[in-house]
């Protein structure tokens, strides 16, 4: 065994508190240990070099680097180290930064202390590693996309112009999300659906994507590289194939209720389609609200006059299994319910309305034509006021985080409505400006000066005095209570995660921060891979994000896929745990407490044990922890790797007593 | 039905607030219970009470609650909102930190241990979940009918929210009560704004200011009379109309009663209110 320890500097974060040639000087006396160096930045290049020019020199076969967090540059060293020659599993990094040097910023000595005694620790379990191989697994060269909205749609084509085949599976009945809801984007005021109806139209006809819309997904099972999959889809009582989107069904249907595209402001018939230039354009029939249930059929009226004989009132859901390599996750945002607003008079009042209702209300292809009208009584308002932040930035409704979008949103609507109504007037509420992003701040300043009242405080109360709205606030920056007399309140509500996400996280195993927004495994690092691997985040179902963002981020997503794709085989980590048969007794408690459902018990030979399969195995060691033989380790953390690290820990405070230490005969 | 609920009235029901108490039991009694004033109690120790750092403020209070504990009732009514609001944030606080709750238990050690089993019940919420609307409905002799009346909550029954006996922003539990009563409540928006609380005691013109914007914001939605639960409020509502006229020449004042005057008028009793 031929150890070689490498010392960071870290320029000053590590060496201007922890005395580095004393931890060299120490580390170098000990048993194994053939050189012991310190360099100032290791990460860098000519750091990275000395390294592999060491091991090929004194012919090293373990390596310690004593430097900054793993989780920054663990990668990069066990990569270096691997060019020249030496097992990955046989290098240890040691964080003497984040755990010494800034945590004892006030105690050198201590500091320096720390980090001898870290790496002395990891020198201990170093003996005892093994050299470890990345595991192999079959990569089923095809793609699941949850979510039909901008963000998956353009995961979805990213990766079939790739050459790859795509299933993308959308909960609605058409393609489009928010995005198609909207009616011009910031900054540049172009058509929302000007630019996301060609790229519906592309998912429909692109011969690699096949699309599931009206769909969901069930079921997932399986690790990267082969998951398999379970879709419902949802019966439209249409058949897709023969519907040609005359529309000659909805002049007859007798049934009206709200469309829930136009946000509840104007109306649709029981078989309808969402928006008039939906993607895939078929009717669907809302079997709520139509007149006929599944034993009754009442009214046939749309069957009756159908020319394709489209309609197919005994439909039933239709299961669909489905094999892929990876998946990414795109399912958006919803708008956190007027309910939860009741500060703002939000549902008690009909002109208190949300930014979405405000989008419906001012499209070209709205419920009013594109003529702002408001929901009381509908008059075209003489002045409208937007409060920022409706439930966002609040820790006490325990929604502390920015909901990201609003400033640029309210901005655009702001001038939108001066476009439409050009001598009424605006208010806009808000906390600070947040317009960080390209021509952002310029667009608000555009706004402001374009005769828009932006006032720097909260609202407190919303109510009705006689036809107006009354708002209620302050103006922080001349310290006085305001109180304006309005036409329409316009909320812009917290952004939250889209319904039924927490449930398609269990169903895929990965996690959510308290929010319920699906997590990343690093923010900056890797932020569109989840701790599942082959499973990828793509717009605002990860946090609140605008369209460009989000376009953005799913292609990033979808190169993260296609170099996923690009081999034939997907790489596992080998951190794994193993069962040692002769010590199990199959008594299965591994397998209860394992979280991924890695653990089988078998039986053999009239013996039963545990049997672990790798490619599902996470390495989290639930069941090392559990087992009360040892039988079953993590390659890479044995317990006996660990032991001896938490022995080589204690050595310096306290003598081992040998009893202990013979107890557990290591 | 006959239940006894420990009372616990506080020290401005038996001063400025008489009338709040008297029709209060008198309510009670119609309605087939009695509201039994614990036979020992003190001060519900107010103001200093919403701060919970320093435990010495919520001495008074949790020896209230031992009171109560040790006269064997598990739960008792407030007729006071500040009562109610000290009483009831007090007794979550100490159920939430049972460290804490040993503290104060050691600090009155000649007293039996308060073990956190009192429930504190303000009198509206008591009648809505315990005696039910529909009781009252049916016990009503002379419906209000025709009556426009703007229910006002003040701050004390709906904040914090953790102890609010309804929706802190839309609160309608006054509104449920007036309407099986008979009455018509008004549209009110501004039933939980603020009526200058302490101000009142310094500064009487900014509370005058306050008031006169809810009281008129009542009027000009038709309303022909204010109730309230407060005594503060009470208090703010009524004695500082003369400040009002003062200040607004034109202000013609409207009568301010506590709810329970009301019921009682409804209940048929012959009871003067306003």
């Amino acid at each position: 065994m031929r150890i070689g320890v490498f010392v960071c500097h870290c320029g000053r974060n590590i060496a201007g508190i922890v005395d580095v040639k004393t931890v060299v000087d120490e580390i170098a006396k000990l048993k194994d240990v053939v050189f012991c160096t310190d360099y100032i930045y290791l990460c860098s290049e000519p750091g990275q070099k000395t390294i592999q020019e060491k091991i090929k020199e004194l012919n090293l076969t373990h390596i310690i680097v004593a430097a900054c967090s793993p989780s920054l540059h663990g990668i990069t060293f066990s990569r270096a180290v691997e060019a020249a020659g030496v097992n990955p599993y046989l290098f240890e990094m040691v964080n003497i930064r984040e755990q010494c040097s800034w945590v004892h910023s006030h105690n050198p000595e201590l500091a320096t202390k720390k980090a001898i005694s870290l790496i002395k620790a990891s020198l201990a379990k170093l003996r005892y590693s093994q050299p470890l191989t990345p595991i192999k697994v079959p990569l089923i060269q095809k793609v699941l996309v949850i979510g039909g909205g901008i963000a998956g749609i353009r995961v979805a084509l990213d990766i079939a112009q790739a050459g790859f085949e795509v299933c993308l599976v959308e909960k609605s009945p058409s393609l489009g999300g928010r995005m198609a809801q909207l009616s011009e984007t910031f900054p540049t005021l172009d058509c929302s659906s000007c630019i996301l109806t060609p790229l519906m139209v592309e998912v429909a006809r692109h011969k690699k994507i096949h699309l599931f819309t009206y769909a969901e997904v069930k079921k997932v099972e399986g690790i990267i590289g082969n998951f398999k999959v379970t879709i419902e889809k949802k019966p439209r009582y249409v058949i897709p194939e023969k519907c040609t989107g005359c529309g000659d069904c909805v002049d007859v249907c007798p049934v009206v209720v709200p469309n829930e595209f136009d946000q509840g402001l104007g109306a649709r018939k029981a078989i309808y389609v969402p928006f008039p230039q939906a993607v895939p354009l078929v009717y669907t029939i809302d079997f709520e609200n139509c007149l006929n249930t599944e034993k009754l059929i009442i009214c046939e009226q749309c069957f009756k006059i159908c020319g394709p004989k489209a309609i197919d009132f005994l439909m039933r859901p239709e299961e669909i299994q489905i094999e892929v390599g990876a998946i990414v996750v795109a399912t958006g945002y919803e708008l956190l319910p007027l309910e939860a607003l009741k500060e703002y008079g939000a549902g008690e009042y009909e002109d208190v309305i949300t930014s979405l209702d405000f989008e419906r209300l001012i499209s070209a292809s709205g419920p009013t034509g594109g003529i702002l009208r408001r929901p009381s009584d509908g008059r075209i308002p003489k002045s409208v006021v937007f409060i920022q932040c409706a439930g966002s930035r609040s820790p006490e409704q325990g929604r502390p985080y920015c909901s990201k979008i609003c400033c640029m949103y309210t901005a655009k609507h702001a001038l939108i409505y001066k476009h439409l109504v050009p001598d009424g007037e605006v208010y806009v509420f808000y906390i600070d400006i947040r317009a960080a992003g390209k021509r952002y701040e310029e667009f608000v300043q555009r706004v402001m000066g374009d005769g828009v009242l932006y006032l720097r405080g909260k609202v407190s109360k919303v109510f009705r005095h006689n036809e107006k709205m009354v708002v209620l606030g302050v103006d922080t920056l001349s310290g006085k209570t305001v109180e304006v007399e309005t036409d329409l309140v316009v909320l812009a509500p917290a952004i939250i995660p889209s319904k039924g996400a927490q449930e398609l996280a269990k169903m895929l195993k990965i996690p959510v921060d308290e929010f319920g927004f699906f997590s990343e495994i690093h923010p900056k690092l890797r932020p569109v891979e989840t701790t599942s691997p082959g499973i990828y985040l793509a717009g605002a179902a990860q946090s609140p994000k605008d369209i460009s963002e989000t376009v953005a981020q799913a292609s990033a997503a979808a190169s993260k896929v296609l170099s996923l794709l690009s081999q034939k085989e997907a790489t596992l980590e080998p951190i794994v745990a193993y069962v040692d048969k002769e010590i199990c007794k199959g008594c299965g408690l591994c397998r209860r407490v394992c979280p991924f459902k890695a653990i089988t018990i078998v039986r053999e030979d009239k013996k039963r044990y545990a049997k672990v399969e790798p490619a599902i195995c996470q390495g989290c060691g639930c069941c090392m922890a559990i087992c009360e033989e040892n039988a079953i380790n993590v390659a890479g953390f044995t317990y006996q790797q660990l032991s001896a690290q938490v022995r080589a820990l204690l050595e310096d405070k306290y003598e081992v007593s040998k009893k202990t230490a013979e107890f557990r005969k290591i | 039905m006959k239940m006894n609920i420990g009372y616990f009235p506080g020290c401005t029901l038996k001063a400025t607030a008489l009338n709040f108490e008297k029709s209060a039991l008198e309510v009670a009694k119609i309605l087939g219970f009695q509201l039994e004033e614990l036979s020992q109690w003190h001060c519900c120790g107010t103001v200093p009470s919403l701060s919970q750092d320093d435990l010495l403020k919520q001495i008074s209070p949790v020896r209230n609650l031992i009171y109560a504990q040790s006269l064997g009732y598990n739960k008792i009514v407030t007729l006071c909102s500040m009562c109610y609001n000290t009483l009831a944030q007090s007794n979550l606080f100490v159920k939430e930190n049972k460290e804490k709750l040993r503290k104060i238990n050691q600090f009155m050690s000649e007293m039996p241990d308060y073990d956190g089993g009192v429930e504190v019940k303000h009198f509206l919420s008591f009648l809505k979940e315990q005696i039910t609307l529909e009781k009252i409905r049916e016990s009503v002799k002379t419906s209000l009918s025709g009556i426009k009346i703007a229910c006002y909550y003040g701050c004390l029954l709906l904040r914090p929210k953790i102890i609010g006996i309804d929706d802190s922003e839309q609160p309608k539990i006054l509104e449920e009560l007036m309407q099986v009563l008979g009455a018509e409540p008004v549209y009110f928006p501004y039933k939980t704004e603020c009526c200058g609380a302490y101000h009142t005691v310094i500064k009487p013109d900014i509370v005058a200011r306050r008031v006169y914007r809810i009281l008129e914001n009542a009027k000009e939605n038709k309303a022909q009379i204010v109730i309230t639960s407060c005594p503060l409020c009470h208090f703010n509502l009524t004695k500082r109309q003369e400040e009002i006229k003062k200040i607004y020449p034109d202000f013609k004042g409207i009568p301010v009663v506590y709810f329970t005057e009301i019921m009682l008028q409804a209940l048929g009793e012959n009871f003067k209110c306003v």
